[in-house]
Order: structure tokens, then sequence, then C-alpha cells
């Protein structure tokens, strides 16, 4: 399948877009829907198509290098001669690799709300066409993100994101928990999107290039480790408050990853985001939107392993937000939230393994096995968003069987709904890292990257890696055991319509196999093959971290007891703390309501009204005042106009007279 | 006489061709058909429009006298593209009561006009020029007349003619002038004699010049016959005039003034396009505010349009003549939206003025919607086609580098926003204004729908496909020898 089909993959969902949101009304429910399938469908096909050629076509690999293949990249504006914003498509191994999993998600998501999104507590769901348009218009904008051509064009994309990821969020704007949601997710992701902004300019007025890739002669920023130097180089030393400016660029880009990815302290939006509807959560808020970030930093790694200042930031947040992450994700009744939680410690997982490729020296000598974290990273992102989609498809499930979030609402729903229990536990299986399932191999090559930087690094994460299986394994109790809950007896709880059915069995099978892609050889930051083997010490270790996290869970949430309540009233203090997630909500709100609308924002409020309102409407006063002066100059009469007509020509000729011939 | 030169005028012969079908499908048809006389024109003339793109041989014709070049070819295909558009919409009233007895004539005369202003674009040689404008402007004033029976149409015919005659007059003495100092009337004779000219004599000349010019492009203050004419003329005339004409017009200018007065560019009229260009604007924009008849208030924006139009001119360069192209690219498709709509709606309903819109958008959703687009495009609201127009006339402007332009350039953005506030009233009406008696549902016709979805198709496509503004700069870059004078 030629690589130019590429243009077809992100070209159809825009099509689709733009046709279900106009005619959707129209066309009614069941064929919007069964539109969007089939559409979304045959992306998925070609995106494969094209994935698969990109990896398995031998042509495309020169000295032994998998080379980025510019599909298609026309100059949009062009300022001036070298000054020049592309929009266009690329391919190289993490785009393909995020074509596959964009799209095989999106098709599941897109297959799952035919069923889920059918009806709202037994109405039929009002706009329904307009999900459908929205998830098309965010599978573009995602789409787009990863084939960019150049930093301008991820902007463009990232904020696309962003808006349909707002536009999804809020889809029950009837709600007014949905609404904040939305706006919260909007701007927090906004506000970094700023210091992105700040970052590309940096990077652009010093680099004079946007582009990633070398073509036609130009060079790109981060081609390879050479043309990443000779962009770096080009900032000659300058720097700014002690810093080199290339290292404020890029924390300032990292921020705005940061912001989309959820890492602490920017992570408050994707809790809340829970809000939306269960399948836009498992699609945008658990596989794609949210590792937009680290796709961002993996796009720009070879900056980053230049720049190691940059690096050892997005290290350390990674490793905190793993860890805080997790703790608060095990005390949450939510499930939604729970597994939100859970999703910000594996993308710090993701990230912290980017930022552990350390590079030596000043020099930046490439030591063999350089860049296992960066694959460890990337094959995390491939697996994590196939289980995590399928938990979050569960949840879907188990949501709209009993009608509520909290797992106190669930217990005891093996026996009621079988099959969803079993792809459920596939899930916290793969998440957990216990072999074969496809978390293990991610994680163990993470976890090995990790202790390749340092020990204290390894242990630390593997002990959040632990924490993983234990608060997994509670939500998969508290939701199928626990206990027998009177009320299903009643109204009795089952698995769901085959549309909702099939994703999950499909999705935990994939699940189950995806730790055998042969990722080390597909998906490296330089192209090139890594060698790899499983280092047995860290995997052992890990999945014996992992067995104690599950047996701990199992003791205390397998059969109902009294020990959590005791765990709770033992350390109430550290229970309360995490439940209120470290109360990091209500300090921003301190901050946000206290500190900068009093201080800051009302002074200028008021200067605002005062001087700023003032001279408009003065200006304003002026120029109607001026208006209404001259309308004698239209009178309405020919001799007028002749007159104001020759009279202004010889004024005009005389004052030019005199001006120039004096 | 070699007669491949004539292969040299492609378009102008395409045109005339259409014009000669069209004279005899009115003349010798039966009288049955000629309902499908504007079917007739309007497909024609598409598929004429369509091989006008067809790339062409370049060149000089006629011993100098007219000149084919990649800027001329495009902004006639330009020009081609907005009289398509006029003619879609034109379509529905030519059928109409009083009209239709006449709507042979209409079509003919509008064919000619712009053939006069092919003329005007290609001419190197003021005698073709004059021709070409001659051309131009006469029939206008019989198509302003057109609606014999009513009041207003005459009056605006009558005005025209009047001061289009007189202008004429100040255009052919300023011409006389300077053929008294150069002994020549082409261009490029002209220039090189008036080499080092700085005489008071030269002065007047090109004050007439402008003057003559600047009436077709209703600068202020040779403007005064727009607002009149633009009301009472068919709202289908009145379309043609603020577009067609002023692009032509506009790209004219340019000529003449690079090519002809280019040597006298700083000493003599530089300063006086300042001050022009600043009245027109602020005039326009001043004016605009207070009217409540929409074809009056698209008349004064239409005035400070022409305002923007001349920033391309004043910097006189390679990328201002690419930027004003694009402008009236940009301003066609605009201008052309909002004249559907309200041709749409006085058609039917018969009001033009801003409060008779009060709460169009519960009854007529499309219409409400196009005119808010076409409105967002001329104020210059991104990301619409007018945004990028407006952005790419002002850094053509600020790519001359001299300080006068930048404060011209700041000038002319705060009348940008002035500009916003009477945009916005109209979509204020239609949108937020509630009315009990909003003017009902109006069902438009084929060819005017077309029109409008092109219209519409235009304001968001054109800004954001760059190849229509690379492919202008390209096309200007090869002329840029007409400035070397600079």
């Amino acid at each position: 399948m030629p690589l130019s089909l590429t243009i077809a993959v992100v070209a159809i969902p825009l099509l689709m877009f733009l046709f279900l949101g106009l005619a959707g009304v129209k066309m009614g429910r069941k064929l919007t829907g069964v539109l969007g399938v089939i559409g979304m469908g045959v992306t998925t096909v070609i995106a494969y198509g094209v994935a698969l050629t990109y990896f398995f076509d031998p042509s495309y690999i020169v000295d032994g290098v998998r080379k980025a293949v510019i599909v298609w990249n026309p100059d949009w504006l062009s300022f001036t001669k070298d000054y020049v914003v592309r929009m266009g498509i690329a391919v190289d191994p993490i785009a393909a690799m995020m074509l596959v999993v964009i799209t095989t998600i999106s098709f599941f998501v897109h297959l799952y709300s035919l069923g889920y999104m059918s009806d709202h507590h037994g109405n039929p769901e009002k706009g329904f066409q307009r999900f459908y348009a929205d998830l098309a218009l965010f599978t573009f904008s995602m789409l787009g993100l990863v084939v960019a051509t150049n930093l301008f064009q991820i902007f463009v994309f990232f904020e696309m994101v962003g808006v349909s990821s707002y536009l999804l969020i809020g889809f029950y704007y009837h709600s007014p928990a949905a609404i904040h949601a939305s706006k919260k997710a909007f701007i927090v992701t906004r506000l970094a999107d700023l210091f992105f902004l700040l970052g590309i300019m940096i990077l652009g007025f010093y680099t004079k290039s946007f582009d990633f890739f070398n073509q036609n002669g130009l060079t790109g920023i981060c081609d390879s480790m050479t043309a990443a130097q000779l962009a770096v180089g080009k900032a000659q030393g300058a720097t700014f408050m002690g810093c080199s400016v290339m290292a404020w660029a890029l924390t300032f880009i990292f921020i705005g990853g940061a912001g989309k990815s959820a890492m602490y302290p920017l992570h408050i939006w994707l809790p809340d985001a829970m809000e939306g509807p269960t399948p836009v959560s498992a699609l945008i808020h658990a596989a794609t939107m949210v590792v937009a970030g680290v796709f961002l930093v993996a796009r720009l790694f070879p900056l980053y392993v230049i720049e190691q200042g940059a690096m050892e930031i997005i290290c350390v947040v990674g490793a905190f937000t793993a860890f805080y992450a997790a703790a608060i994700a095990c005390v949450q009744s939510d499930i939604k939230r729970a597994l939100a939680f859970s999703t910000i410690s594996q993308i710090a997982f993701m990230m912290t393994s980017l930022a552990v490729s350390s590079a030596d020296g000043q020099l930046i000598e490439i030591h063999e096995g350089f860049g296992l974290g960066y694959m460890a990273s990337m094959f995390h992102l491939f697996t994590h968003a196939m289980f995590k989609a399928l938990l979050f498809l569960c949840a879907g499930a188990i949501i709209h069987a009993v009608h509520s979030n909290e797992n106190c609402d669930m217990h005891g729903l093996h026996k009621y709904m079988p099959i969803t229990s079993i792809a459920f536990l596939i899930g916290c299986l793969a998440i957990a890292g216990i072999p074969p399932f496809a978390g293990f191999w991610s994680k163990d090559e993470i976890l090995v990257a990790c202790y390749e930087k340092g020990l204290g690094w390894g242990l630390w994460m593997s002990a959040v890696a632990g924490m993983t299986a234990f608060y997994m394994f509670r939500i998969y109790f508290l939701i199928f055991h626990w206990k027998e809950h009177k009320v299903h007896t009643e109204h009795k709880p089952a698995d769901q319509v085959w549309t909702m059915t099939l994703p999950l069995i499909v999705l935990a099978a994939i699940s189950v196999v995806a730790g055998f892609v042969p990722m080390h050889d597909l998906v490296t930051w330089d192209g090139k093959e890594l060698h790899t083997q499983l280092n047995w010490t860290v995997a052992g270790s890990s999945v014996a971290i992992a067995c104690v996290g599950i047996a701990l869970a199992f003791v205390m949430y397998y059969k109902e007891n009294t020990i959590p309540a005791k765990m709770k009233s033992t350390f109430s203090g550290l229970w309360e703390a995490a439940y209120h997630r470290f109360y990091m909500d209500e300090l921003y709100q301190f901050i946000t309501h206290k500190v900068i609308f009093k201080a800051i924002c009302a002074p200028i409020a008021w200067f605002d009204r005062k001087f700023i309102d003032g001279f408009m409407n003065m200006l304003a006063d002026v120029t109607s005042q001026a208006a209404y002066g001259i309308r004698r100059l239209q009178s309405g009469s020919i001799q007028g106009y002749v007159y104001l007509y020759i009279m202004g020509a010889l004024l005009i000729a005389v004052v030019s007279m005199v001006c120039v011939l004096m | 006489m070699d007669y491949s030169q004539f292969l040299l005028m492609p378009q102008e012969l395409g045109l005339l061709l259409v014009f000669l079908l069209v004279f005899i499908y009115d003349t010798f048809m039966p009288q049955r058909s000629q309902r499908a006389l504007p079917v007739f024109t309007t497909v024609l003339f598409a598929i004429y429009t369509a091989i006008s793109f067809v790339p062409c041989q370049l060149g000089e014709a006629f011993g100098g006298m007219m000149e084919l070049n990649q800027a001329t070819w495009a902004m006639k295909n330009i020009l081609n593209v907005g009289m398509f558009l006029v003619l879609l919409q034109a379509a529905k009233w030519t059928n109409s009561d009083f009209v239709s007895v006449r709507r042979g004539e209409f079509y003919e005369l509008l064919l000619l006009t712009l053939f006069g202003m092919f003329l005007m674009i290609s001419a190197r040689h003021f005698l073709l020029f004059v021709i070409g404008l001659e051309t131009a402007s006469l029939p206008i004033a019989a198509l302003a007349a057109f609606e014999k029976n009513r009041y207003e149409s005459h009056e605006a015919a009558a005005k025209y003619v009047f001061t289009a005659i007189f202008s004429s007059a100040i255009f052919l003495l300023g011409i006389s002038f300077v053929y008294g100092i150069a002994g020549t009337l082409y261009f490029n004779d002209i220039a090189t004699n008036l080499m080092g000219e700085k005489s008071a004599l030269l002065i007047l000349a090109v004050a007439f010049v402008i003057a003559g010019v600047g009436f077709k492009l209703s600068l202020v203050p040779f403007h005064q016959w727009t607002a009149d004419v633009y009301q009472g003329a068919p709202t289908a005339v009145t379309a043609y005039l603020s577009v067609i004409s002023k692009g032509a017009a506009a790209f004219s200018f340019l000529v003449i003034l690079a090519q002809v007065f280019g040597a006298a560019y700083s000493a003599v009229w530089e300063w006086m396009l300042y001050a022009i260009i600043i009245l027109t604007i602020s005039i326009g924009n001043l004016f605009a505010m207070r009217q409540r008849n929409l074809k009056r208030f698209l008349a004064y924006s239409s005035i400070s349009q022409a305002g923007y139009i001349m920033l391309g001119v004043i910097a006189v360069n390679t990328l201002g003549m690419a930027s004003m192209m694009y402008y009236v690219l940009v301003y066609i498709f605009s201008n052309l939206a909002a004249f559907g709509v309200i041709a749409a709606i006085e058609r039917q309903a018969g009001k033009t003025t801003t409060d008779d819109y009060n709460g169009l958008f519960k009854t007529n959703p499309w219409l409400a919607f196009t005119m808010m687009l076409a409105m967002f495009s001329l104020g210059g609201i991104p990301p619409f086609a007018g945004f990028f127009s407006k952005f790419f006339i002002f850094v053509g402007a600020c790519n001359t580098g001299s300080v006068a332009i930048y404060v011209l350039v700041l000038i002319a953005l705060i009348n940008t926003i002035i500009s916003l506030y009477y945009y916005l009233l109209v979509v204020k009406a239609m949108f937020i204004r509630q009315d009990e008696c909003a003017i009902p549902t109006i069902k438009s016709a084929c060819p005017e729908r077309i029109s409008m979805i092109l219209c519409v198709l235009g304001i968001i496509l054109i800004g954001l496909v760059s190849c229509i503004y690379v492919y202008l700069t390209e096309a200007t870059e090869s002329v840029s020898s007409m400035f070397s004078m600079i």
C-alpha cells in the first residue's frame, strides 16, 4: 500500500466530521452511527496498510536506518523565503505506530458508542449525531498531530485536539459538572499551550526552522543527532538567567506536553474530564490525547538528548507524578476517577522512561543500547493505549448496567457480567505487569531503562509498579467481588449488547498479545534496530512485586471484611489526604480565586474599566461626532459633487506644487 | 499587419465571442426561448472563464500598445470569476417583470464594460486606455437606469453620467498635459521622457490622472456619486460596480503610477496618495457608520475598502501588487456574498435597511449565515479570507520600510477597528435583535444559491489555500521590471 494513502487516513475523518456535522441532523441516528463506524473502519484499514508497509517494506530502510518519509509537505504560509510554515504529512516509526493506535481505539470507540450512546438513563440520547461528528473531529486532529512535519503544525493540531476534547467532555452540556470539567480541561491545557507556543517561538527564532525532517536541502531540527546538534548550535550558547535558551525552549515545550499529558501539577483537569461520556474517556483521556505530550517529547527527542537540563526536569516530574497519582488511585471510590489517576501514573511512566535516556557528557557520546528508554516508552504507550481503553470501555459497560460510577453500587458483578469481568481482569493483569500480558513486556523495558540510570530511579519506579498492581486489583475486586449486592437481585445487570461487548473481547485479545510486537526492531529513536534481551533480575523482581500487590488487594478486597475500614481509621490523615487528591484542587482554587483574582485581576479590571474603556468610549464619541459633523458633505446635489471633485483635485495639485517646488 | 498578435489577447477575444453569441441569441431566437437567455449567458461565460485559465502565449501586441503578462492575465481571470458570480446573482432579476423585455441589453452592456476593463488592464498606451475607460464607464449609466420604472434608478444614472463625463474630461486634460511634456502617449516612452522632470505642469497632470482614475475607484474626494448610484442602481449593477469595476481600476491605476509616473514617485505623487488614502479610509468609515440603508452602507464600506486596496498600490512593488490582486479577489467574494443576500431579500421582501434585518437568523438562517461570513470577511476577522487579504496588504505596504507607510498602516489598522463596529451592527441585527414581523422565509433561486455557496466557500477557503497567494506573488514577480523606476 503506498504511503501517500496517509493523506486519506487524515482526510477521511475530516470529511466525516463535515458530513456528519452538517447532514447528521437530517440523517437520523442509526444511519449517522453506522456511517461513522464504516468511515472509521475504512480509515483503520488504510492506516494498518500504511503502517505495515512502512514497517515491513525493506525499501524504507537505508543503511540499516528506517528513514522518515515525507508524503506531502506544501508551503502554507510563506512569510519570507526561509521563514515558511508548512502543513504536511510525514510517516516515521512513531507516527506509523500512533496511526495504528489512534485508528484502532477510535474504531472500537465508534462501534462501542453505537450501543453506549443509544440511550441516556432510558431516554434516547440527544445529540447522538453531534457526538459522532465530534469524535470524527477529534480523530482527525489527533491524526494530523502525529503526522505533522513541523512544530507549528503540531501546535495547530494540539489546539484542535484541545477543542474537540472540550466539546466532548462538555457533551452533556445540561450538567453543570460537565461544563465545569470541560472549561477546566480547556483552560488548564490552554495555559500549558501558552508555554508551548513560547517554546516554539524561541526554538524557531534560534534555529530558523520549524521542520522536523530534512527535505529538499532543508535541514530539519531533529531528523538526526547531527541535525539536532546543528539546530542547537545555532543558538551559539545564548543564555537566559543562567540556562541556555534551548533548555528554556525545550522546558516550555515540555510544559505544553505536560498540560495535555496531565503531569503534576497540571494534572487536575484529567480526573474531572471523566464527566464526559465513557467512550470519550476511553478514546481521549486514556489512549490518545493524553499521550500527545509524550509524543511531543519523543518527537523532539534528539534535542532533549542534547539539552540534558530539560531532560532532568522531565525525569523528576515524571517520577513524582507516577507515584503521586498511584497513591491517589489507591483510595478513589469512583471507578472512572480511579482509572483516570491510573492513567496519569502510567503516562508518567512513559515520560520518565523517555527522560532516563541520558547521554554521557557534554559531547554526547551515544553508547551501545542508548535509547532503550525511548523504545520502552513508545512500547508502553502502545500497550497502555490498548489495555487502558479496554478498562475504560469495561467501566462504561458496568456504568451502563448499574447507572452509577461509585464502586459501592457495584460489588459482586462477576456473576452477572462474566464477559466484562474477564475482559476487565485481563486489563488489570496487563497493567499490573503479569507475563505474558502486554503490560509486562513494556513495563519491564521501562524498569530496565530506569535501573540503568540509577538504582534509586529503578527502585522508585518498581515500587510504583507494585502500587499499580494493588490499586487495579482493588478496583477489580470491589466491582466484581467483595459481596453480593442486594439491588442486583431485583434489577439484574448483564453484559451489554454486542456492539459494546465485541470491542471488549477484541481489545482483551490485543492486550494479551500486544507484548509480542517486536517493538525494538520497529520503533527506535534513530530508526536502527535496538538489541535488547530480557533482564531476568528486573523481570523477576517486578513480577514478584506485582504479585505482592495483587495478593495484598486480594486479602483486603476479595471478600467483604473490615481490614479496609481499619486501615482507613489507622491512617485516617493519609487516607483523607489521598482521597482529596492531596488538596491540589483546593490549592488551585485558593491561588486562582484568592490570589490571582483579588490581587492581580481586580486592579487590572479597574484599570480596564476606567482607563481603557474610558479612552475607547471617548474615541467612539469623537468618531460618532465626526460622522455626524461631516454629513453635510454628502448633500445629494450633483453640482456640489462636481465642485468638490474639481476643488479636491486642484487642492491636491496646489499643495503638492507648494511642497515640491518650494 | 501581423494577425498572429491577436493571439496575445485571448481573453478579450473570448469575451467578444461570448458577447456575439449572446447578441445573436438575443436577436434571432424566438420569444419563448428568451427566458433561457440568463442561463445561456451564464453557462457560456462559465465555459469561457474556465478556458481562460489555460495558460497562453504572453507578450506585447500592436506595436507596444497592449501587453499580456502573467499579472494582467491573472487579474483578468480574477475579474472573470467575479463577473461569473455577478451573472449568477442577476439571473433571477433579469427575468422579472419590467426588466425582462430588455434583458438581452443588460447582458450585452455588462459584457462590453468588462471588455473595456480588459483593455484598461492591458493598455500600454494612453489612447487605448481612454478607449477602455470609456467603454467601461458609459454603458454603466445605461445599466444604472435599467429599472426604468423607479425614480431612484434614473437619479443614479443621471448622477453617474454627469460625474463620469466630468471626470473623463479632467482625465483627458491631464493626459494632454502629459503629452505636452513628454511628447508621446506610450507608457514606456513617457516614463523615459519624464525622467528627472519636476514641473508644476507635471504635478497638475498627475493630480488630474489620479482624479480621473480615482473616480472609478471612488477615492475621496472623487467619491460622492458612489452612495447615490449604489443605492439607486439595480442591485446586480451595484454589485458589479463595487467589485469588478473597482478591481480593474485599481490594477490599471497601479500600472499607470508605476510604469508612467514611476520616476516621479517620491517627488510628486507619493504624498498625494497618502493623503487620499487616509481620507478615503476614514471618510468612508465615518459615513458608513451612520447608514441605515444597506446598499448605501455597502457603498461607503466599498469606499473605505478602496482605501485598503490603494495600500497595495502605494507600496509600488511586486509584493504590494500581489497583495492588491489578492485583496481584490477576496473582496469580490466577500462583497458579492453580501450583495447576493441583499438582492435576494430585496427582490422578495422589498426591504433594504438594517432594521428590516432584525431577527433574520430565525426566519432565514442560511442567508443570515452567509451575510455574517461576508461581514466578518469584510471586517477582517480571522480565519476568514478577509483577514488574510488585509494582513497581506499591510505586509506588502510595510515591506517598503518607510516610516510614513508605517503611520499609514497604523491609521488603516485603527480604521479596521472602527469598521468592525458597523459590520458587526448588521450581524447584531440579524442574530441578536428580535423582531415580531421579521422578513419571512425566503426561497432563493437556484443560481443565486449557487453564487452564495461559491462565495461562502471562497470566504472560508481562499485564506487557507495559500497557493493562491503564492501564485500571485510569482505572477507579479515576473513583471518586476515595471517597478524599476521607483
